[in-house]
């Protein structure tokens, strides 16, 4: 029997960019293919090209051995190809039934939406994969695992026999994950192929029956899980031999450069996210700060780097207090920070990648002399960042927003290293980022402590948390529960205190601080 | 994840609860002594104040006897109610406050008009009927607004597409001699202007507002100058500016009834008419294929593109249909009121019209709210400058923005615009 799907030779040429060069891919009935490679490495392309979304610059697609042209989702939906987008194509103030059917709909006496029909074929889908929705439900009430959901029936509804999903796992928490994978299953177990674009290692070895590798364009090779380690997927991604295990000696701390007593922080809602907050951390240490997201880490950075108003307390940094004041100052003293939101908080977009290299310092010489610019120099110091920091780019002159999501943390990264700091602030460094670059990101974080840099480092990716830190303070409802040292710690008593509570077997030789 | 959010501290929001119930209590007692002191305080005792409760025009139901009653109770007894429903909001607070605000706003227009008409008489049907008539453009232009925005495109040409079509319509009727060639040369001129934005917006992706904005001026300097040019001369203005006006109609039965009858029931085509869009536009919108498309296009694009619906067809569609909406207002001005065409007639109504879309929260029984509010705050003024011709008329032709500031900052809340509204969807 020939392949659901066959994509032979896909070249896909944009100006300045080879995104897919001579990429072959076969699809089989009823298997989970994985998509790996580094972000920029062509995936989205390709199965853009597929959706018809972009025209293919050279190539065929085959469908059930029959060759196709496909020039728009129109086609792609017609052929029984179903996406479900990583930036989730749901309209907020429409119902899940009215989500579903657009495009689609179904009308009773030719004119009215027939909205309980399709509830009722949507709870019919549900009930077959295992999909929990509640048809009548607005889509900006749901947490994003439910919308993906949402998104799966939309595919099932137009009958699609294709699942394409473009990095499903990235806006997801562990336990939504686990729910995608029993998805994913049931769906393969009634006949739908799945191609599942990743760079997440591990979830690919739990989940793919194939695993296809695409490095810069290119196709790699196509390998099956049981042949394949962390390791060696690592290596066909990025080329080369990738440390998967940061190496650090042990910490030696100096002077505290950050003082943090007593903290009251509200949202912008005014419900109080961070309280009662005290802690300490001294040149040539990374603290973690470890906790579930939404429980105060955002609201605490934001305070620190003087994005936040501070209700009460103190933060002092050398001495000096900083609470309430503005972000200039506080970088000033010497404070770099990666924000989490990289595109809200850490780039101007539609700036060029020149720009967005001295953000932080244009306003100082070299980069300005008075009220002018020293274009000179900004160029020089940007094309040299650009190429010590590896960032992938056409040029230096193209807007940021152009670029991947890690390139783009690159870009951040690079700015913020490239000065001398006493206090690097990191929040969630690698979100969304590929081995490659998370590898780099983290050797970049180790030298900085080393060189004696106080760094805090917020993240809600345990592993992170355990791979840099020193020491860790877990934070829930806005509260430190409890500050510990990373080597003593596993990772089901940080588990645990994420959720609130003192573990029972916690040595108390871990324990810096806490209150159980 | 859920748990943990659910549970955080959350004891500060009451407080935003509490500070609006402690406000609206005051503002309430504050409406409440106003009445007292402005009014009841300056009013003499046994003087009786007449309501009218018939139309000052013909219609053909019956008489019913006009409302009278003592002036100085009448406004104590409002004040006093003010007051008490200021203490409640205090003490209790109304789970509804703003329906509350909207009574003691009433209680004090009541006050008001029952002080300065005071020893006379006061035509309430008059004025009710008048807000009706008055609100129609400005609904029209709020229609054609939310047809336009909730597709994605900003519309801020509504005013000129008004007056274009209403020098067309009265063009075309004085002509022609019918009145009906004359809306529907309104509505091809409405729906012209739309194509023009629409190509412009969609097509060439021009900042919406310019685009907008060109189109007002646009139709601003043609028609000025075919008045100035052409309608100066005498022989051609009689030729060309001007024709009847539609008729009222009195529909049977309903016109019958007193007091609702005349305010309804026996107005021209155009209140009916700007009803029963109303009707096609909320039933369009909330429940048929083509409103999900046109709510989705104008929300999230790319989704609706994703999904094979044809985002520039569907804005091409609604941009038109909203030209022809604001043809249909516009003519409302020349062939529906007065059958002749001046200078910049429609004086702003356009731009009401938007403004009404936006309290109305881009709905289009919100608009009609919106609207209705508008009409009444100008057919007030208008009784008002009847009543105590010594009132300062500045004031009083700012009562519809002042009105309107009041109800914003009370009883709407934020309104939320459609996401995309203005954004020029770029296909990749």
């Amino acid at each position: 029997m020939a392949p659901v799907l066959e994509l032979r030779g896909i070249t896909k040429q944009f100006p300045g960019v080879l995104a897919n060069d001579n990429v072959n891919l076969t699809l089989e009935a009823g298997e989970i293919h994985a998509l790996l490679g580094e972000n920029g490495a062509g995936k989205t392309t390709l199965m853009n090209i597929l959706y018809g979304l972009y025209k293919p610059t050279k190539g065929q697609i085959l469908i059930k051995g029959k060759e196709v042209e496909i020039h728009g989702p129109t086609d792609a939906i017609s052929q029984g190809i179903g996406m479900v987008h990583q930036h989730f194509m749901l309209v907020p103030v429409l119902s899940v039934t009215q989500n579903v059917m657009l495009g689609q709909e179904t009308v009773k006496s030719g004119v009215f939406l027939d909205q309980r029909k399709v509830a009722g074929e949507i709870r019919e889908i549900a009930r077959k994969y295992g999909l929990n929705v509640d048809p009548d439900a607005y889509i900006r009430d749901l947490p994003v695992g439910v919308q993906q959901r949402v998104e799966i029936i939309k595919v099932l509804y137009r009958n699609a026999d294709m699942l394409i999903l473009d990095e499903p796992t990235a806006v997801l928490t562990p336990q939504e994950v686990e729910d995608l994978f029993e998805i994913l299953h049931s769906l393969v177990e009634q006949g739908i192929s799945v191609i599942f674009i990743t760079h997440k290692l591990k979830e690919v070895l739990a989940v793919a029956d194939r695993i296809t590798v695409l490095r810069r364009g290119k196709t790699v090779g196509t390998v099956s899980p049981a042949e394949a380690t962390e390791k060696s997927l690592a290596e066909m991604m990025v080329g080369r031999a990738v440390e998967l295990m940061v190496h650090k000696t042990d910490a030696d701390p100096k002077d505290a450069v950050l003082e943090v007593k007593n903290l009251l922080v509200k949202d912008d809602l005014e419900t109080v996210k961070v309280e009662g907050v005290s802690f300490t951390l001294r040149a040539g240490e990374v603290l973690g700060v470890a906790g579930v997201q939404g429980n105060g880490q955002t609201e605490l950075v934001e305070s620190l780097t003087g994005m936040r108003h501070v209700e009460s307390g103190s933060i002092s940094i050398l001495g000096q207090e900083i609470a309430n004041a503005t972000p200039r100052q506080v970088t000033e003293l010497g404070v770099g920070h990666i924000p989490e939101d990289r595109q809200r908080d850490g780039l101007v977009l539609s700036y060029p990648v020149r720009d967005n290299m001295v953000l932080n310092t244009y306003y100082k010489k070299p980069f300005a002399n008075g009220l002018v610019i020293n274009e000179t120099a900004v160029i020089e110091a940007a094309e040299a960042r650009v190429k010590e920091y590896d960032v992938r780019t056409p040029s230096i002159y193209v807007p940021a927003a152009t670029l991947s999501g890690g390139n783009q943390q690159k870009v951040i990264v690079a700015r913020e290293f490239s000065r001398p700091n006493k206090l690097m602030v990191a929040s969630q460094p690698t979100r969304g980022l590929d081995v490659g670059s998370i590898e780099y990101i983290h050797k970049r974080i180790i030298q900085q402590r080393d060189a004696g840099t106080a760094i805090l480092l917020v993240s809600t990716e345990l592993d992170e948390i355990r791979a840099l830190s020193d020491r860790v303070a877990v934070m829930f409802e806005g509260r430190i529960v409890a500050i510990v040292r990373a080597r003593q710690v596993t990772k089901e008593q940080l588990g645990l205190l994420m959720a609130g509570s003192m573990p029972d077997d916690l040595p108390p030789s871990a324990v810096v601080e806490g209150q159980a | 994840m859920s748990v943990a959010t659910a549970t955080a501290p959350t004891r500060t929001q009451t407080s935003a609860e509490k500070k609006r119930r402690i406000i609206f209590g005051a503002v309430f007692i504050l409406i409440g002594t106003a009445i007292l002191w402005f009014f009841a305080f300056n009013s003499e005792g046994g003087v009786t104040t007449t309501f009218g409760l018939n139309p000052g025009f013909a219609s053909n139901a019956p008489k019913v006897p006009d409302l009278t009653f003592p002036t100085q109770p009448v406004l104590y007894g409002l004040g006093l109610l003010a007051m008490f429903l200021g203490g409640w909001q205090l003490a209790k607070g109304f789970k509804s406050y703003a329906v509350v605000f909207g009574v003691v706003f009433l209680l004090f227009i009541i006050a008001f008009l029952a002080w300065a008409a005071q020893g006379r008489s006061f035509n309430l049907v008059g004025m009710l009927q008048a807000t009706l008539v008055r609100s129609t453009p400005i609904a029209l232009g709020a229609f054609s607004g939310v047809m336009a925005e909730r597709s994605g495109i900003i519309n801020i040409a509504i005013e000129g597409m008004m007056l274009s079509a209403a020098l067309a319509s009265v063009m075309v009727a004085s002509v022609s001699g019918s009145l009906w060639l004359g809306l529907l040369g309104g509505i091809i001129i409405g729906g012209a202007l739309g194509l023009i934005h629409g190509v412009l917006a969609i097509q060439f992706k021009v900042d919406q507002i310019i685009s907008g904005t060109a189109i007002n001026i646009l139709s601003t300097g043609t028609t000025s100058f075919i008045v100035k040019r052409f309608f100066i001369d005498p022989e051609i203005n009689s030729a060309l500016n001007s024709s009847k006006i539609f008729a009222p109609i009195h529909i049977p039965i309903l016109s019958d009834i007193p007091i609702i009858g005349p305010i309804f029931f026996s107005v021209n085509i155009m209140p009916y008419l700007m009803i029963l869009i109303l009707v096609v536009q909320h039933v369009m919108l909330f429940h048929t294929r083509w409103g999900l498309r046109t709510i989705a296009v104008g929300e999230h694009p790319k989704a609706a593109d994703t999904l094979g619906v044809d985002v520039f067809r569907v804005r091409y569609i609604n941009i038109m249909l909203s030209g022809m909406i604001a043809g249909i207002g516009g003519a409302y001005f020349t062939i529906g009121r007065v059958g002749q065409f001046d200078e910049v007639m429609t004086g702003g109504r356009g731009f009401i019209g938007l403004a009404a879309m936006i309290f109305g929260k881009w709905t289009p029984v919100g608009s009609l709210g919106a609207s209705l509010l508008f009409g009444f705050a100008d057919s007030f003024q208008q009784k008002i400058q009847i009543l105590i011709p010594a009132f300062p008329s500045e004031f009083l032709l700012a009562a519809p923005y002042v009105i309107t500031m009041i109800v914003l900052a009370g009883v709407v809340g934020r309104a939320i615009a459609p996401v995309a509204d203005g954004v020029p969807y770029e296909k990749e």
